[in-house]
């Protein structure tokens, strides 16, 4: 058993343990982060397969933006873990029945391939870049795809303003502009008077 | 490959996009009041479109942007057929949208985005493009179902179908990498090529096949991937279930016609077998179905389903003719649905939604114009000479009997037969039952129009026929057949 196997059965084992973890815990909030432990380890396989611009991705995206935005809304929403256990066992051989149909394909499809199919990751040279064989790719040979993938991004942020700004009318809030532009010829109004005299 | 051979094919989606975007920030400098101009911009883009669609034809089969899109004979039919209902749709909505305050800048944009989706699926070449045109097409959906923020039956629809939506891409994409690690592509030519070259893993194959067509039934909405037909139809505004239910069934087709004619050919024997089921079901359970709804909206929904398992017939029946009358089938379902759902419009005012059996009760009384309209267009629903329909269910029933599924053309009659029972329930409320309500009922001058122009349309294309059935053959035969 090579270092690289060594490495490789280590991820994989915190990998699975973690996911494992994920739908086991009571609390969401450790469930979120044996999640974050699960993708860290898939970056590591993924780092061992030579895909660094992916395993640094799963990182800074997952890891760093998007699960920390799933442990807020977690911490944020009061969430009843009683009603969502609530028929558990009602569900269960359903569940059970299709997740072993799930097993069964898996095991009838990789099991029909031949073991001559099976490839082994190609190696490169240490100053190969894949992050910039990627962009090359995605800029040339995909560049269709890649601004197609750009214009769904763009209908999400029209169709997210879209749903959620709500102008209100009758709200009491600052106008800065108005309030900086303010002069005091606006406010103020200065009256002359003739002194009273005495009677 | 140089610049500019892959840029004139795309050049109606880049001006699409561009005009997207320009009118986008456009729209922000305009006040409410006058959208009008936006919406003017939006039809002046689809006649733009249209114009560099036709300028840019050329005969022949070409690809771009290595072989991820394709430039075809029936991409360029099925794209201006989707700017024509795109446009028709806006019209027929534009009064509808106004009185409920829905006629807002995003509205008319997301159409535009929803547009380019369809026109990116009508012309891919690559599983990737697929998906990503799929994507684009669903995606400005699900926000147009919901930008009726205060109505709690359209969020509820949109949220449904955000998520069986979301299942079926999940389904779809599953078995779009299966089919990769199988052949070895994502490219439909040489998928093709692979499969018939022979593919040593057949279970993988066929797993992938048989999440790619669930994929595309729940896009289709055909039994069982059906549910969340009836409920988004009835719960989305109707301007939005006209979208919904019209043009993307182009799309559809295109996406149908690829994955399984030009990717999925080698396999014929394989999904034949499986889309007989589907279409029986679909027929079977949309007719039924159909009969006990007093919602026009979803009786709509399930004749739909009905519809597309209708159409399903000719892909079984495959050939020039099989292809050739799905498509046929698909271009008249979208001018029928527009009209049908156009007229629910027209007769809705503010505050008011005419979208129940009893509104249509005496509708003879009240306008026979109007009345005589719906029932052209239900007649062409249910298959009834000399409107279209009838000869679109003719085209499919001759292309199946000729390749010997005579059984298959019987059980189809039979269910249309079933159908035809509450299509002409309908003409027998408008003409036969006193009117409920004597509200007058204020047709706008361009709605009028268009709605005469659709009633019309059905019943000399019914008379007339033969071009749209010779440019829908040939261009099967060019797209699909010939490579």
């Amino acid at each position: 058993m090579s270092f690289f196997d060594v490495v490789f059965y280590l991820f994989a084992v915190i990998t699975t343990l973690a996911a494992t973890g994920v739908i086991v815990a009571r609390n969401p909030v450790h469930a979120a982060l044996f999640l974050v432990l699960a993708f860290c380890s898939a970056a590591g396989i993924w780092m061992l397969l030579e895909a660094e611009f992916l395993a640094i991705t799963l990182v800074l995206v997952y890891v760093g933006a998007v699960m920390v935005l799933f442990l807020f809304v977690v911490m944020m929403l009061d969430i009843n873990l009683l009603k969502l256990r609530e028929g558990f066992w009602r569900w269960f051989p359903f569940g059970a029945g299709l997740a072993g149909l799930m097993v069964f394909e898996m095991i009838w499809v990789l099991g029909s391939r031949q073991t001559s199919e099976v490839s082994v990751a190609v190696t490169h040279a240490a100053d190969y870049s894949n992050t910039k064989e990627l962009g090359r790719l995605l800029y040339t040979q995909y560049v269709y795809p890649f601004e197609l993938a750009a214009v769904i991004l763009l209908v999400a942020m029209v169709a997210a303003i879209a749903l959620t700004l709500r102008r209100r009318t009758g709200v009491k809030t600052q106008n800065i502009s108005e309030q900086v532009k303010a002069r005091k010829a606006d406010r103020l109004r200065i009256v002359k008077m003739k002194s009273e005299t005495k009677v | 490959m140089n610049l500019m051979a892959n840029l004139i094919p795309v050049a109606a989606e880049i001006f699409l996009l561009v005009m997207v975007c320009f009118i986008l920030i456009v729209d922000l400098l305009l006040a409410k009041s006058s959208k009008i101009y936006t919406y003017l911009l939006v039809q002046l883009t689809l006649l733009g479109c249209s114009l560099i669609t036709v300028g840019t034809h050329e005969n022949g089969v070409y690809y771009a942007f290595h072989g991820m899109y394709v430039d075809d004979l029936m991409s360029d039919v099925l794209k201006m057929l989707s700017y024509l209902g795109i446009s028709m749709m806006l019209v027929y909505s534009r009064q509808y949208l106004m009185l409920r305050g829905l006629f807002t800048g995003e509205f008319l944009v997301l159409a535009l985005f929803s547009l380019l989706g369809m026109n990116v699926m009508i012309s891919a070449n690559h599983f990737l493009t697929l998906y990503l045109g799929l994507e684009l097409l669903s995606l400005s959906l699900y926000a147009m179902v919901a930008l009726q923020r205060d109505s709690a039956i359209a969020t509820e629809a949109a949220m449904k179908y955000f998520v069986l939506g979301a299942l079926a891409s999940g389904l779809l994409l599953y078995g779009m990498s299966m089919l990769y690690g199988a052949t070895g592509s994502l490219e439909l030519g040489v998928i093709s090529h692979a499969l018939q070259q022979g593919v040593q893993n057949k279970p993988l194959l066929a797993f992938g096949l048989v999440f790619i067509l669930s994929g595309l039934a729940f896009k289709l909405g055909v039994v069982p991937f059906h549910m969340w037909v009836p409920d988004v139809y009835h719960g989305a505004p109707t301007a939005m279930t006209m979208l919904i239910g019209s043009v993307p069934k182009l799309a559809a087709f295109a996406f149908t016609a690829r994955i399984l004619v030009e990717g999925l050919q080698s396999l014929v024997t394989d999904w034949s077998g499986m889309l007989i089921v589907l279409a029986i079901a679909s027929m079977a359970l949309g007719n039924l179905s159909a009969i006990a709804q007093t919602n026009l909206k979803r009786m709509f929904a399930y004749s739909t389903i009905t519809h597309m398992g209708f159409m399903l017939l000719g892909f079984i029946s495959g050939g020039i003719e099989g292809y050739g009358s799905a498509m046929f089938y698909t271009v008249v379902y979208m001018i029928m649905s527009l009209g049908a759902f156009g007229m629910i419009m027209m007769l809705s005012r503010a505050g008011f939604e005419a979208d129940t059996l009893n509104d249509f009760k005496g509708l003879n009384q009240r306008s026979p114009w109007l009345a005589f309209m719906m029932m052209l267009l239900m007649l062409s629903m249910a298959g009834i000479p000399p409107t279209v329909g009838f000869y679109a269910k003719f085209s499919v029933l001759n292309a199946i009997v000729q390749t010997g599924h005579t059984w298959l053309a019987v059980v189809a009659v039979m269910f249309s037969l079933i159908g035809a029972f509450y299509y002409l329930r309908i003409i027998k409320l408008m003409y036969f039952d006193a009117p409920e309500s004597h509200v007058p009922i204020v047709v706008e001058s361009d709605t009028g129009l268009l709605i005469t122009l659709n009633g019309a349309g059905v019943l000399i294309l019914g008379l007339m026929p033969g071009t749209l059935m010779s440019i829908c053959a040939v261009s099967v035969q060019q797209s699909l057949l010939l490579h």
